[in-house]
């Protein structure tokens, strides 16, 4: 039985400098690199390859002693070339510089037949696990447990995001393997969702083995998290799994051809962002050629993934683990003169407050990293509690974070969000709060007490 | 606007860390701030992006929202002095007079209010904030027209410290600041906030005849005591200077009291900029209204004397309960927080107030004790709404 679910709270912005569906041509990157800051649920990272070794593209490089059964895999073959560390000797970087042409190990094709431990350790084994998340506390998922449902959201509804359709284009094959295999790890449903304001792309149409949904509304309906709280939310002592839909097709290639193929067609959006459009790489390569020509990169800020969600970068760092998209805005290191007051129709915002006309503007707002105002105490708006369409009060959320009380955490509903659920309220707080850091320090108490 | 910022990053050697006023470094930050929006920008992870709108846009927002009530208060001020003297006076002698006593009041809270948060937020080492903005407008305009500074000065530092600062400061307070304000100076100082005497000032002269300093409230409860019918007493009073409370005089605001709480138009307007702005929440203020409404009505059903039997809508325009609704049951901090708790608290805050003004002799006006009660009792509200979704959250069936 597909569902179909219509939100109306949530908010969506839109953006300047939106990628034209083309794929363009820009100078390929040459260096890659896998990052265990991307994720959060690593406690003790640990580096199998040294400094000089060549890798091909699936070979073991980093795992997690504390769940040593999944593996981090090099994106690409080529050299190891530099391990970076920082302050105190922690991991920031495992780069790889890579060969002109790709070779893969080669673990020969799947067969969906054999059990299902056998079969989560040879995907845990392969490179292409990391892609699976789980749900609480959105950490690399655990191939020894048997979520009660897997889902994948077939739709971003963050500003400027990729279209997912269009990343996914001729896959269509791998998708459908890569359900499959999902399939096989729960006993549960895999659901596909879909946004229900759009005609369904071929892929997810005609997909098996899945229960498809449809989701329509502003962001964050496209959130994977939105979608389970309306689904089959996770109460306590619940896991469930999500993949993305690029995470599906890298699983689905490693069933029929037995390679981990880190390939992808990722976007460069935003206002400052030369040449927009679509670009085939691979996960974790150098962004630095793909800002050509962008004047003064110190005045801007270079993200990996969204402006909502994603992580500020150098102009030669490295794209995220799970990020699709390169966005380039603005650094807003600047005074305004009276900014409070004055009264503005091309500044976006949520809010309605007096002077701000932005909800009369209908077309695209360029918008700067500037905070717009100092960090204030929580004072409670309700509009948090406009853009979470979801049966949680955040308010009564973030505030048992703060306060660290574990009974109110759980039975608010912080097994149901990670940080991208959250971002929206980050957003638009008047008291300019970092909500999305506190959400993971509430699960990073949770997950280690 | 490069003169001021060379102004103020010439002075700020001496407010960082080792300069001489490196303990003052949060009123150097409090008012660069309000003068330029400040070059802050969001942090390497997280939202990399922020709204446009910040606390101090909010606030504003509200200050605004009070202006319609303020002019019209000082405009009623002058016009109810020169009623009472039987004076002739012009628009523009109404508007002086009446300038002539809010103005100090204003200038008064805001300064005395402010230096006390200074204060503060120097022993704290905290930002300023911006809540005061609107808490010194709503002290001045709560207040009758003539009231000694000194007192205006002591009720602000009361609400300020003890309603406010104690709990933490701005965001952490349990009781409305302003209300708190009110009702230190109607308990410390009575004399000079109720009865008759304290609306309209006569300075040297004498009232003309007929003439009598009676609120709305007041008249509505005398009335009842001497057992004539409320609406006709109303209608009568004053009328031979052309002065009734007749509804609309009444919904008008051409009546004595405070400063800014005649006006039920002006509230209204008020509201309109709350709600459109969504600043405050709507369902506060029409649950405020409906709760007296709907209060008034069972009192009309079971009247044994002549206060209960009023119509239900003279509750609306007397007294202060549309200033009360919509400024002060709506400020987000001492509110209901939750969605369904905010119904409840505005509908109970209406409920109370005509309960108060009905039944109560010794406190005509209800809206004050009304909003502090439901302060306090708010977190209560909310407790119960919060662990209604605790429990639908853990008995919620899956697919």
């Amino acid at each position: 039985m597909s569902k179909i679910v219509k939100l109306k709270k949530g908010f969506d912005l839109k953006l300047v400098g939106k990628a034209p569906m083309e794929l363009i041509q820009v100078t390929a990157a040459n260096t890659f690199a896998i990052k265990p800051t991307d994720f959060p649920g690593i406690q003790r990272p640990k580096v199998l390859v040294n400094e000089g070794d060549t890798v091909k593209a699936g070979t073991p490089i980093l795992l997690d002693k504390a769940m040593d059964q999944v593996i981090y895999a090099a994106p690409v073959s080529g050299e190891v070339v530099e391990i970076k560390r920082g302050e105190k000797r922690k991991l920031l970087e495992i780069k790889i510089l890579a060969d002109s042409s790709v070779t893969y190990e080669n673990a020969g094709a799947l067969d969906l037949g054999q059990d299902r431990a056998s079969l989560a350790g040879k995907l845990a084994a392969s490179g292409v696990w990391p892609a699976i998340i789980q749900r609480p506390f959105g950490i690399v998922a655990n191939p020894a447990d048997s979520p009660k449902a897997i889902f994948v959201s077939g739709f971003d509804t963050h500003p400027l995001a990729p279209e997912v359709s269009f990343l996914l284009q001729g896959e269509e094959r791998y998708f459908q393997a890569g359900i499959d295999a999902l399939a096989k790890l729960t006993p549960g449903k895999v659901h596909v969702n879909v946004d229900g304001g759009k005609q369904v792309p071929a892929i997810f149409s005609g997909i098996k083995n899945a229960q498809v949904n449809q989701f329509s509304g502003p962001h964050p309906a496209g959130n994977v998290g939105t979608q389970i709280h309306h689904l089959d939310p996770i109460n306590k002592g619940d896991i469930v799994w999500t993949v993305s839909p690029q995470g599906v097709v890298q699983i689905g290639k490693f069933v029929l051809e037995g390679i981990y193929d880190a390939s992808k067609i990722i976007a460069l959006t935003g206002s400052e962002m030369n040449q927009k459009g679509y670009v085939k790489t691979y996960t974790g390569a150098n962004v630095a050629t793909f800002l050509g020509g962008v004047a003064q990169p110190e005045t801007l800020r270079i993200i990996s993934g969204n402006v909502l969600t994603g992580e500020k970068i150098e102009k030669d760092g490295y794209l995220g683990f799970y990020h699709n998209q390169v966005t380039v805005i603005p650094e807003g290191k600047y005074e305004e003169f009276l900014g409070w007051l004055k009264p503005s129709a091309s500044k976006l915002s949520f809010h309605k407050a007096i002077g701000m006309f932005s909800f009369l503007k209908s077309g695209e707002f360029k918008v700067d990293t500037n905070t717009h105002g100092e960090e204030r105490p929580f004072v409670v708006s309700g509009v948090f509690e406009k853009v979470m369409p979801m049966d949680i009060l955040p308010t009564y959320l973030f505030k048992a974070i703060v306060t660290e009380d574990f009974d109110e955490m759980e039975e608010l509903g912080l097994y149901e969000v990670i940080e991208e659920d959250v971002a929206l309220c980050e957003f638009v707080d008047p008291s300019k709060n970092e909500l999305q850091e506190l959400v993971r320090h509430g699960i990073e108490l949770l997950m280690y007490n | 606007m490069k003169l001021l910022q060379n102004l103020f990053d010439g002075i700020k050697p001496n407010f960082e860390k080792g300069g001489k006023w490196e303990k003052f470094h949060t009123l150097y930050e409090g008012h660069r701030t309000i003068a330029f929006a400040p070059d802050l920008i969001t942090k390497s992870k997280g939202a990399q992006i922020k709204d446009a709108t910040d606390l101090k846009r909010v606030m504003i927002t509200v200050v605004i929202a009070m202006i319609p009530a303020l002019l019209f208060g000082i405009l009623n001020i002058g016009h109810q002095h020169f009623l009472a003297t039987g004076a002739e006076g012009t628009f523009l002698d109404k508007a002086i007079f009446g300038a002539l006593s809010v103005l100090p009041i204003l200038i008064v809270s805001y300064a005395v209010g402010l230096a006390t948060e200074f204060t503060f937020c120097v022993i704290r080492n905290h930002p300023i904030s911006e809540g005061y903005l609107v808490t010194g407008m709503l002290i001045a305009l709560v207040m009758p027209p003539f009231i000694p500074l000194w007192q205006v000065a002591l009720a602000t530092i009361f609400a300020v410290v003890i309603g406010k600062e104690v709990f933490g400061g701005t965001g952490m307070n349990i009781l409305n600041v302003a209300m708190t304000a009110r009702a230190f100076l109607y308990f410390a100082y009575p004399a000079q906030i109720s009865g008759d005497q304290v609306w309209t000032y006569l300075g040297e002269k004498t009232a003309v005849d007929g003439f009598s300093g009676a609120t709305a409230l007041g008249v509505a409860y005398n009335s009842s005591v001497e057992g004539t019918p409320v609406v006709e007493a109303l209608s009568t009073h004053n009328a031979a200077l052309g002065a009734d409370f007749s509804f609309m005089s009444m919904f008008m605001g051409w009546i004595p009291g405070s400063i800014g709480e005649t006006s039920t138009l002006m509230a209204l307007i008020g509201a309109v900029i709350l709600v459109a702005t969504g600043v405050a929440s709507w369902k506060i203020i029409v649950g405020g209204f409906g709760g007296a409404y709907a209060m008034g009505l069972v009192m009309n059903a079971f009247a044994v004397n002549e206060y209960m039997a009023m119509p239900a809508q003279y509750h609306l325009v007397m007294g202060g309960l549309a200033f009360g609704v919509i400024f002060m049951a709506t400020d987000p901090v001492s509110a209901a927080q939750t969605e369904l708790g905010k119904w409840i608290y505005g509908i109970l805050i209406g409920v109370l107030t005509v309960i108060i003004r009905v039944t109560n002799p010794a406190y005509p006006e209800g809206i004050m004790l009304a909003v502090l009660f439901m302060n306090v009792v708010a977190p209560l509200i909310d407790h119960y709404v919060v662990k209604a979704n605790k429990t639908r959250r853990l008995q919620r069936a899956t697919v």
